[in-house]
């Protein structure tokens, strides 16, 4: 779904900084989701190698990207797995839709999937008369909340447990209210318990998808993506195309790289890979499944040599839990559904600078999510080229959407003037008496709106009357 | 679809833009090599499947080929359960049948389509698998269910019981992948399973049996149990 809206950053961010309650509950999560990886990847000689095999894998895969995916397409046939390919995301829930009231089924159980959020799935069914109900914890409290995820894998870490307990208490028929994470949880096992047991059709998503195989992949804890995936009759997998491997000898380190980046385990609880539907003689298990490949943009990005490494991404999250900026706003103030480090690369490439732009300057390039990044995407790398391509209309058919569309007249001539006046001494010389005359009167102006806001939280430099070059001069200091 | 003409569209449309793009950018570098394979010895690999499923709150009991129906017994006479969702097809299935008792809960086959038994199998407390092995890098059973031992008999239920044989615990996914050839030949659903469900969704504060089984109790069948190592 293409936005039609441009996000208020400044707001949004001066919202999210003013909620110390967000705060608290970030900062501690944050923190400790960063040390788990940390003393899962003690060793660092063998993270470094761990992470330059699935740096190479996704490299890769990517290389290699429209043949995995026919091969994928065959593989999965030859199963018993049917293959859907959507071009938007409106195309790939209307897919949905349809395999959906083709079964006259209005009772959907969800497990989490970051792509079917891109797609806006649940509205879309929602205004259908389907019941799309997320099952995964998290998921499932924001949902009650009607709110988005927060995070791309803890979705509900800015609420804490008193907010939840309210919640629980106001949505969910005779709950008394309780504190207690215990029983919280057991609340939510019971409620969707009966759901699993009357879901007509299961979405989730897919971590990995394997092209020698025909293999569908997915990471939990929780047991709600098997539930989802193995209970109800029909299943449907919708991913991003770019999630293809090539090998199922690939998945291991991909695996190792990605529960360990995430939330510092050696593995989830559970790892389902999913190959074909119900064969004859098996007595569980949907009788049908489909794969709903999407692509909104990826095909285009995938095009240039920098913005592909975009692609590499495996959804781990460490780059949220790792960014100065993303702990202290938590994922709601981005405004898209893919927050942080790797959704202000991300975003601005699907949905164009002119939209999502902005989130290229919620940064501060300082590099913690590279190191931590588990496939080495050089994250602020691209943002660099973001933020350049933001200004600078750019002559290539890999330009990415939308760029320019911060360039004005004012500011490309400043720029032009400071580059002539480094080139040409006169001109430097001349800039330097104007700076020094006129910069000590930069003090007086804060009244003016430019300066105010500018000096609100930075002190105005004060230009020194005379200049380096003047003063060395005056020493008799030849040749400066 | 109902319309096919427009999917093959956007299929047709996607793959030309993707050719076209994986052509702009040629070969890259030699590739990064596999990890060293490891390399645990057989005591090693029990212990450390061990160690890391029972810090995942997974209970474990390791008995032997002949004591492992009394270690089994001796469970469940600790806790009380409604009934035992067992595979009656399968070697396994046949030596609980043949060795079951009246104070046990009661065996219960998973003998229909899930559709002709969805209620009793959200009704049991307990299922009972064996395994395909287990990998001990992690801490993790491999589980490949099949027409006897369907998949949701180590799901719906809120305790699953798993039988391990301890020859078959591999020091590695990719080692139990390349050895046991799984590219050759995936079944319709493999799983990794190292604990109990769990969840931290809530301020990430860790609590277990979330949807999946609230306990995990694993039996290790180990015939060649190592002299006692220190612990």
């Amino acid at each position: 779904m293409a936005s039609t809206t441009v996000v208020d950053f400044p707001s949004n961010f001066i919202k999210a900084l003013g909620n110390p309650q967000l705060r608290r509950n970030l900062r501690a999560a944050m923190d400790t989701l960063g040390l788990r990886r940390r003393t899962l990847f003690a060793d660092p000689a063998f993270f470094a190698q761990l992470r330059a095999r699935g740096d190479a894998i996704r490299q890769r895969s990517l290389r290699k990207l429209p043949q995995l995916l026919e091969q994928l397409e065959r593989k999965c046939t030859e199963n018993g797995i049917q293959v859907h390919w959507a071009e938007t995301t409106t195309e790939a829930s209307q897919i949905c839709l349809d395999l959906i009231q083709r079964h006259n089924a209005t009772r959907v159980i969800k497990g989490k999937s970051m792509v079917s959020e891109e797609m806006h799935l649940n509205h879309v069914l929602e205004e259908h008369g389907i019941e799309a109900l997320e099952t995964d914890l998290g998921e499932y409290i924001i949902q009650l909340d009607h709110e988005t995820p927060s995070h791309i894998i803890v979705p509900a870490i800015h609420k804490n447990r008193d907010q939840i307990a309210h919640l629980f208490h106001e949505k969910i028929p005779d709950t008394p209210y309780t504190e207690v994470v215990e029983e919280l949880n057991a609340i939510a096992r019971k409620v969707l318990r009966e759901k699993f047991f009357a879901g007509e059709v299961g979405v989730s998503g897919a971590n990995f998808a394997v092209a020698e195989t025909g293999t569908l992949c997915l990471v939990e804890n929780e047991g709600n993506g098997r539930m989802c995936t193995t209970a109800p009759p029909v299943h449907i997998v919708v991913m991003g195309l770019e999630k293809v491997v090539e090998r199922l000898e690939d998945v291991p380190p991909l695996l190792r790289l990605l529960t360990g980046s995430a939330t510092g385990q050696l593995i989830t609880t559970y790892f389902n890979m999913i190959t074909s539907p119900r064969k004859p003689g098996e007595k569980d298990g949907p009788r049908e499944v489909h794969l709903v490949l999407l692509d909104n943009g990826r095909s285009k990005i995938l095009a240039d040599p920098q913005l592909r490494e975009t692609l590499k991404c495996i959804r781990c999250g460490a780059c949220l839990n790792h960014c100065p900026v993303y702990t202290r706003l938590g994922g709601h103030a981005y405004g898209y559904v893919y927050p942080g480090p790797i959704g202000s690369i991300l975003t601005p490439q699907i949905e164009g600078l002119d939209h999502a732009g902005a989130m290229a300057s919620a940064s501060s390039l300082c590099g913690a999510c590279e190191e931590v990044c588990p496939v080495k995407i050089p994250i602020t790398h691209i943002l660099r080229r973001l933020r350049n391509e933001s200004y600078n209309k750019v002559d290539s058919p890999n330009a990415v959407k939308g760029h320019g569309y911060k360039s004005n007249l004012a500011e490309s001539l400043t720029w032009k003037g400071w580059a002539m006046s480094n080139a040409a001494p006169w001109a430097n010389a001349l800039n330097a008496k104007m700076l020094a005359m006129l910069g000590s009167q930069l003090t007086k102006l804060t009244k003016v709106e430019l300066v105010k806001n500018w000096s609100q939280g930075r002190t105005l430099p004060r230009f020194a009357p005379k200049s380096l070059h003047v003063l060395a001069k005056e020493k008799g200091i030849p040749h400066e | 679809m109902s319309e096919v003409g427009e999917v093959s569209h956007a299929r047709d449309h996607i793959l030309t833009r993707l050719r076209a793009a994986v052509a702009q950018v040629g070969e890259s570098a030699p590739e990064a090599g596999a990890l060293p394979p490891l390399d645990f010895d057989r005591a090693e690999r029990v212990a450390r499947l061990k160690r890391l499923m029972e810090a995942m709150h997974a209970e474990i009991v390791v008995t032997d080929s002949t004591g492992w129906v009394a270690a089994l017994k001796n469970v469940l006479r600790q806790r009380t359960l409604n009934g035992l969702l067992y595979a009656p097809e399968t070697p396994l299935g046949a030596t609980l049948a043949a060795a079951w008792e009246d104070d046990l809960p009661p065996l219960v086959g998973y003998t229909q389509e899930v559709e002709q038994c969805k209620e009793q199998l959200f009704a049991i407390d307990a299922g009972i698998t064996s395994t395909k092995g287990g990998i001990a890098e992690v801490g993790a059973l491999i589980l490949w269910p099949d027409a006897h031992e369907p998949r949701l008999m180590s799901l719906a239920p809120a305790v699953h019981i798993a039988v391990l044989d301890a020859d078959r615990i591999h020091n590695s996914l990719a080692e139990a992948m390349a050895q046991e050839r799984w590219a050759e030949g995936m079944p319709t659903n493999a799983l990794l399973i190292s604990g109990p469900s769990k969840t931290a969704d809530i301020e990430l504060v860790l609590t277990f049996g979330v949807h999946g089984p609230k306990e995990l109790i694993v039996l290790i069948l180990d015939d060649q149990p190592a002299p006692s190592a220190p612990s």
